[in-house]
Formats: structure tokens, sequence, C-alpha cells
């Protein structure tokens, strides 16, 4: 194929704050009965006034930081206008000129940096529901906090634009101020996607003037297979000379195609202007905000690597595991070997539910001597093989990863005396021979 | 106990007091006098004959609870409010009651009460002249004493032209001093909710009630002074006439009672000082620029489908609003209009701020005219935006604006307006209490 994508990432996450963006309904709608969060001002009823949430700009800006954006000490809000059923107001309180955010980037392991364009800050609509020739709608999720990420359009392959979508959605998560869950629509993704003429490196770079809209999409998954799709359909149409022009599409995993949805995107005029409501948000010592934020993963892998001298690929085990705090808490005690520590909290050779003493104890125990005699261990042994004959199948058929689990059952049946290699190793025999 | 209605808000509430009547003979004294004189006024369009605290009336804009709130439009006839406007649950908190909700134009859109799609109010000094608008109907209800004070909002002169026009005491206080939350917007940027009184002491005691922080108004703030420094005369006063109030357009006979209020606030010893306000020619063409776009998007809420009935109901004022509000606001048009008209009102606020480095308030003419007669001036909307001239100046500038009773001219009152700083309705408030005092046209009253 003579073209290469143009994808630029539109991403919405939901803010996990306690309350909505302009008022003190909670913001906790999903499942919930229809209508029961409202208020005058999420509802739009006449003459209420929005009151900006303090957490969700905090968590706005905290997102912002994570992808090395410049904080504006003076946005503020505007009014998108547009008639919608599920918009109480006739307007969307939102930003435009000046955003939160804006001039960030973050690396991907290869490939281009991935220039962001802007990390702003906006309410959420209602929901509509067609049960039939009706509509209702439910303004239980009208007000709720929403940060808008946009992308340049710098991804160069879908690989790139999974990643990039898979590690946003952990570092809000590390962040704390979202749980980003695409299936509660808690994380939303939108691709824009386009295709151009590979060039000679020397011809100046050339942004195709049309740009396809990927919306209405729920999983990652489905993500990479509509961008797929979408190039390959991009790259037939103009081959065939056909021109291309702004659309909206959507993802059909039963057909496994794109397909036009609404066309008014282009029409629409928003006549955006700034909120006369609110206040200019004004943010002094933005830093601030960058002390209260938890270290996000890649930073909190480094720093163990360096401080214990385990390996990388243990670290982030542990940091998935949610026991890097606990192993810190045991390596204070400077006599622990910290890569049998590590071994041992994330091979479940000791139960990390233990405390901190205890678990050292028996740290010490598989270390030194074992409790339990050979003969033993050999009657534990084969009764563990005795026991599991599936198990013990399916390490004959070749899969080598069941004996850690027989391993394990061994400590189990020896509650936990046995020393773990030896163990390993009377099995192997015993296997072997039975 | 026939002058029962003719108390102005704290002589009732110290009648009250000293037992000179009780609540019961206050209200059914105020709704006798309401119903005698609502059908020839047409100033009040719901009335709760449960009133029994201090009977005020409220413009038909303030959101009230389970009582129908039209703001003079069928759009929203029959719509009951789930909640109080803050301003109403706070004179809630203070004893008073809504004994009606006020006529006034549609959505506030107007200055004559002629825009209402419920009849035009009348002028109580003469039925067959308007009495000025947006809060017709609160102004001509406190002139004609069916209440013992009102409510109105001012945007561009709605409380302070219509108590010119109908002889009474109407303060448009600072923007950001009276919480907005509950009152149904025209221009976000520049609503002043506010009160129309019988005299100016009135008026402090009601916008010491309304002042402050709600924690739903994000533009409201705390930084005001309040004293209860009566003052005994205006010595040490520096009162700026700006010449761009005096000039063409301005009818003679109005002009002749201004000057000669203002020879009384010299007599009073207040200095009197020259002052300009270079872009006042502009002030109306950038206020309605800017109070159309936002009305046009604050609008946008009645669609039909939460509350309300459907957009074809719109008067012929809104509907022309509504279009001037969104073309301003569209692409291609946004930066020469409403861009342009945002620029405009910041000289015109730097005007003001030049101007009171001379003086400490500025005084002149509230209305270029008096009342004029019903239907004169409906099918001219551009005549009828001029007569804001004097007062839209000081809404750009978010600053506040006292009227005060001055004269009359062939029967009909005429409005001494005092300009204030920002936060500083203290000071007018004191000017309009010693001339008022100093003179008798709080005594005179319609005969009706």
């Amino acid at each position: 194929m003579n073209y290469t994508p143009v994808i630029g990432l539109e991403i919405h996450v939901v803010l996990n704050t306690k309350t909505k963006m302009f008022c003190g309904c909670s913001a906790d709608y999903f499942g919930k009965k229809p209508n029961t969060h409202t208020c005058p001002v999420c509802l739009g009823l006449p003459g209420a006034l929005p009151f900006t949430n303090r957490e969700a700009l905090e968590k706005c800006i905290m997102t912002g930081l994570a992808l090395n954006c410049k904080v504006s000490e003076n946005s503020y809000f505007e009014r998108k206008n547009y008639f919608y059923p599920d918009l109480p107001k006739g307007y969307q309180i939102s930003q435009y000129r000046k955003p939160i955010c804006a001039d960030g980037y973050t690396n991907l392991t290869d490939g281009p940096k991935i220039r962001i364009n802007r990390v702003h800050i906006e309410e959420d609509t209602g929901k509509l529901f067609h049960p039939g020739a009706e509509t209702l709608i439910d303004f239980n999720r009208s007000g709720v906090p929403l940060v808008e990420i946009v992308t340049e359009p710098v991804f160069e392959d879908v690989s790139q634009v999974v990643e990039f979508a898979k590690k946003f959605q952990q570092t809000v998560r590390d962040l704390g101020v979202s749980n980003a869950d695409m299936e509660k629509g808690e994380l939303r993704l939108e691709a824009n996607v386009s295709v151009r003429k590979i060039q000679n490196p020397n011809d100046k770079f050339q942004i195709p003037d049309y740009r396809i809209e990927l919306k209405n999409i729920n999983s990652f998954r489905f993500m990479q297979h509509a961008i797929e799709y979408e190039i390959k359909r991009q790259a037939e149409l103009l081959d065939q000379g056909v021109a291309l022009h702004k659309e909206t599409r959507g993802w059909d995993e039963d057909k496994k195609e794109t397909y036009p949805q609404r066309q008014k995107e282009e029409a629409h005029d928003y006549r955006y202007f700034p909120e006369p409501d609110l206040q200019v948000i004004g943010i002094r010592d933005g830093d601030r905000i960058r002390v209260k934020m938890p270290k996000l993963s890649g930073q909190k892998i480094s720093d163990l690597v360096e401080k214990y001298g385990i390996s990388a690929g243990n670290a982030w085990i542990l940091e998935s595991q949610g026991k890097v705090d606990y192993f810190e808490e045991i390596m204070l005690d400077r006599s622990v070997d910290a890569i049998e520590a590590v071994n041992a909290i994330i091979n479940k050779r000791i139960n990390a539910e233990l405390t901190v003493e205890e678990f050292k104890g028996k740290l010490k125990e598989a270390k030194g001597g074992s409790k339990v005699s050979d003969e033993d261990l050999e009657v534990a042994v084969l009764s563990v093989i005795k026991h599991n004959e599936k198990a013990v199948g399916d390490y004959k058929k070749g899969k080598e990863s069941v004996l850690q689990f027989l391993v394990g059952q061994v400590m189990r049946v020896t509650k936990g005396a046995a020393r773990v290699d030896k163990a390993q190793q009377t099995l192997l025999v015993k296997l072997k021979n039975g | 106990m026939g002058d029962i209605i003719s108390l102005g808000l704290l002589e009732t509430l110290e009648a009250l007091e000293k037992k000179e009547f009780s609540k019961e003979e206050l209200n059914k004294a105020y709704i006798n006098r309401l119903c005698d004189l609502n059908l020839k006024l047409n100033a009040v369009l719901a009335i709760n004959y449960e009133s029994n605290g201090i009977p005020a009336i409220v413009k038909d804009v303030f959101s009230t609870k389970k009582i129908e709130t039209t703001t003079g439009s069928k759009i929203l006839e029959g719509y009951k409010p789930v909640y109080d406007a803050s301003v109403v649950e706070r004179l809630r908190e203070q004893g008073v009651s809504v004994l009606g909700k006020a006529n006034c134009d549609e959505f506030a859109m107007g200055s004559s009460g002629e825009n209402s799609a419920y009849g035009p109010t009348k002028n109580p000094w003469n039925v067959s002249k308007v009495p000025g608008g947006s809060s017709s109907g609160s102004a001509a209800a406190t002139a004609a004493d069916m209440c013992v004070f009102s409510l109105g909002t001012d945007t561009g002169g709605s409380i302070r032209q219509p108590a010119a026009l109908s002889g009474v005491v109407g303060l448009k206080p600072s923007y950001g001093r009276v919480s907005r939350y509950g009152v149904i917007p025209l221009g976000s940027s520049l609503d002043c909710p506010g009160p129309i009184t019988k005299i100016v002491a009135d008026a402090r005691k009601v916008l010491e009630w309304i002042s402050g922080e709600d924690g739903y108004d994000s533009n409201v703030s705390n930084k005001f002074i309040i004293t209860s420094n009566k003052l005994n005369d205006l010595k040490g006063i520096r009162i700026g006439v700006p010449k761009e109030y005096f000039g063409k357009g301005l009818d003679k006979g109005v002009e002749g009672e201004v000057r000669k209020a203002i020879a009384k606030l010299e007599e009073l010893g207040a200095g009197v000082v020259e002052v300009t306000l270079p872009h006042t020619e502009y002030a109306v063409a950038a206020y309605y620029i800017i109070m159309s776009s936002e009305a046009s998007s604050n609008l946008a809420r009645f669609d039909g489908i939460r509350f309300g009935h459907e957009r074809d109901k719109f008067g012929d004022e809104a509907t022309r609003r509504i279009l001037l509000g969104t073309y301003s606001l569209s692409s291609g048009y946004y930066d020469d209009y409403y861009q342009k008209a945002a620029k405009v009102r910041t000289l015109i606020k730097l005007d003001f701020e030049k101007a009171f480095e001379k003086c400490d308030v500025i005084v002149g003419p509230t209305s270029p005219t008096v009342a004029w007669n019903i239907g004169e001036k409906a099918d001219d909307p551009l005549a009828m935006y001029l007569s804001d001239a004097y007062t839209v100046p000081a809404s750009l500038a978010g600053i506040p604006g006292l009227s005060v009773p001055c004269g009359f001219v062939n029967g009909l009152p005429v409005g001494l307006q005092v300009i204030g700083k920002y936060m500083d309705e203290e000071t007018i408030l004191n000017i309009g209490e010693v001339y008022e005092e100093a003179t008798n046209w709080r005594k005179e009253k319609p005969k009706l």
C-alpha cells in the first residue's frame, strides 16, 4: 500500500468526583434509578446557575500534568450552543479558546512523540433511551464532570494508538481520577483517521484535507479493528480516485465494517462565547497539585529497580499485584534479601497477606533449614500427585506451568514447612518416575 | 386604618412592632387594594391570597416555589417552579411574603411593559401612559400602594427607568452584590435583582436583606460595606454631572426638573463638577449586542421538553432578540459584533473609573422623557431602545444606580439618577436619602 495512516485521538474521561461538575448532585450515575440524581442546575431549569466543582478542576490539572501539559493561569469556561434533547440548557459548559491544560506530550515504547493539543474540562449530557417508539431521557448523567484530551494527528500506526490508549487508561487509574471503565462509558475513545500518500522524505509533510471520525467504540479491540478497516477502506477509495470528505462513522462488530453516522457535525456552528455565569479559573501554584499527585507506574518501577536491584519485570508484577508498599515495608529490614523477598511475593510462595513480621519469619525459614523430614516430604509429594490427577496429566502433556501449582499444593500439605526448592525437586523426580 | 397601605417598609415594621395593627390586617388591606386596582392597572399576574407576612410583590422573573412564574411570556404559562430564588428565600427569612407576581415585559425584554404577553401595565399617574419597563408591574404596584415594596431586575435600566416613570425609588445594585440564582435570566453578565420602594431607606433595608454570597451564584461577592451612617447633609460630597447626559434627546421639561434637583444637592452642601463619559454614544449598541447574545443562549433551554410550551409562543421582541443575539455570536460575525461590543464595554467601564477620580457619584436624568402613551413607541423598537440611553452605561460597567423622584412634568413623574462606584451603594443611598428628606416628592401619590 502506498498510503500511510494519519491518526489523532480524542478521549473523554468521566471523573470519579463525589459530586457533579456544577452542582451538588451525586456524580455516581451508573445503574441508578433514572432522574434521581437531579436538581434545578443539572436539569437546566429556568434561573438555575452553575457553581464550579473544585475537585474536578484539580483532577483535570493532574491529568494534564501527567501528560506534560502547560497549565494555564487564567483559563475560562465557554458555552457550546446546540440543541439536543439530552442537553437541558441548550448549551454545554465546556472550554474552547483557553483550555486549562495544553501543549503536552507523552512517549511510547516505540514511535513518534505523541503531542497533546489540549486537556480541558466540561460537563456530560443526559442519556437517551429508545424503548420502542418513544424516547426517554435520564438526567442522572447530566452535569457529570468530563475531561477531554485531544492529541495531535501524530499516530502513524494502529498499535501506537492502542498502546497510548491503554497507557492513558492506566494513568488515570493510577492518578485516582477515574475508574476509566470502557464498558461503563467512563472512558470514551474517538479516532480521527486519514491516510496520506507515502512521500519522499525530503518532501514537505502534507496533512490530508479530510478526516474520518470513528465514534461510539467501546473497547480497545474494536477500536483497533475499526481503525485497521478504515485505513484500508480509505486507501482503496483514494486509489479509485474518489475524493474523501469529513465524515463520522461507527463500527459494526458483526459485519466487521465501519458505517456512516449522523452528518450534522460539520455544519454546526457552536457560537462559543465565554460563560458569563462563571468566574475565570485562576490557577496559581499548579505545582502544589503536582506534589499531591500519586507517582505514576513508570516512575514507580524505575524507583524500585534503582533502589532494590530487582528486575523491572518483577517490579511491574509487584505493582500490578498492589504489593509495592508491602514489599517496601519488608525491605525496611536491611537484612532481608530483596530478590528473595520479591520472588516470594510474586510467586505466592509465602502468603503476602501475612503481617510483615510473619512474612520475614517465613522467608528466613524457607531460606534456612526445613522443618519437614525427607520421608514426610516424599509422602506429601506422593499424596499431592495422587489427589491431583488432572494437573499431573496436564503437566505430562507438556504444560510446564502446572508445576508451580503442584509445588504450591505440596507447600499447602506441609503447611509451608517444606523448602520450596526441595519440594520442587522431589516432585519432578516423582512425576518423572510415576 | 386607611393609611396602612401608604406606609413604607420601615414604617410598616415599626407599626407592627408597636402593634398598631396585625399582620392579618396588614395583608387584608393590601389584598383589598390590589384587587381594587389590578383590573385597571394590570400590574399583578399571580396573586397569593394566603399572604401572611410583610406583603411584597416580586417581578415574575423570580422563581417562587409553587407560585406560577411566567416571566411575562406564554412560554411559561402555568409553570410553577420547584424552588425559590435565593433572594425570595432571603426575604421569606425576614418575614416577607410574596403577595403577587408582578407583570413585566416578556423575559424582561422591554422598556415600557408593552411586551408582556399578558397585556401592558398602566401607569398609576395616568392610565393611558406606560409605567416604564421591564419591571413595569413592580413599579406600578409600588406607586399605587398595592404592596409594601417590590422586587425588580435591572439589566439595562429595568428597575431605574420604571421607578422614574412611576414616581418611586428604584435601586440597581452593583453586579455581583445580589445572587441571581432563581432569577430567570436575560443578560447573564448584566442582570441585577433589586428593590423598588416607596422611600430610599426602604431600599437600603431590602438591599441589606438580599445582598451577599449564597453558594449558588459564582459571581456574588461579600466585599461591600454596610453601615447605617445617616448623613445630615452632603458636605464634602462631590457630584459629577456628565455633559453627555444633557445633550440631544433629553426632554426640556425633564432637564428642568433634574437641574433643579442638582441645584438642591448643591444647596445641601455638595460640590458639583462637570465630568465627561466620552463613549456614552456607543453604549446602547454595545448593550443590545451583548444582552441579546447572552439572551439567545439563555433562552435555548425553553425547548418544551421538560417544562413550558413550544418555542412558537415567543413574542415579537423576544424573537427579535434571539435572532439578533444568535447572529452576533455566529462564526464570521463574532469578532465584529460580540467581541467588539465587549471591548466597547471595557471602554465605558474605564470612562466611569476616570470620572470617579473627580467625583464620588455621577448624577443626571434617569430617563430622557417622562412616561409616553401606550402604543406610541411600540412599532419602533429602535426608538424604544434609545429610552435606555442614560441607564445602559452603568449596567455595562456593573456599577450601582439609584433613581429617586425629583419632580413632575405635566403631572408625570421625573426621576433623578445617582450612579456610584462599584459596591458603593452606601454613598448613593445616602445622597438619595438626604435629597428625599429635604424635598417632598415622597408625599405625592397618584390619584386612583
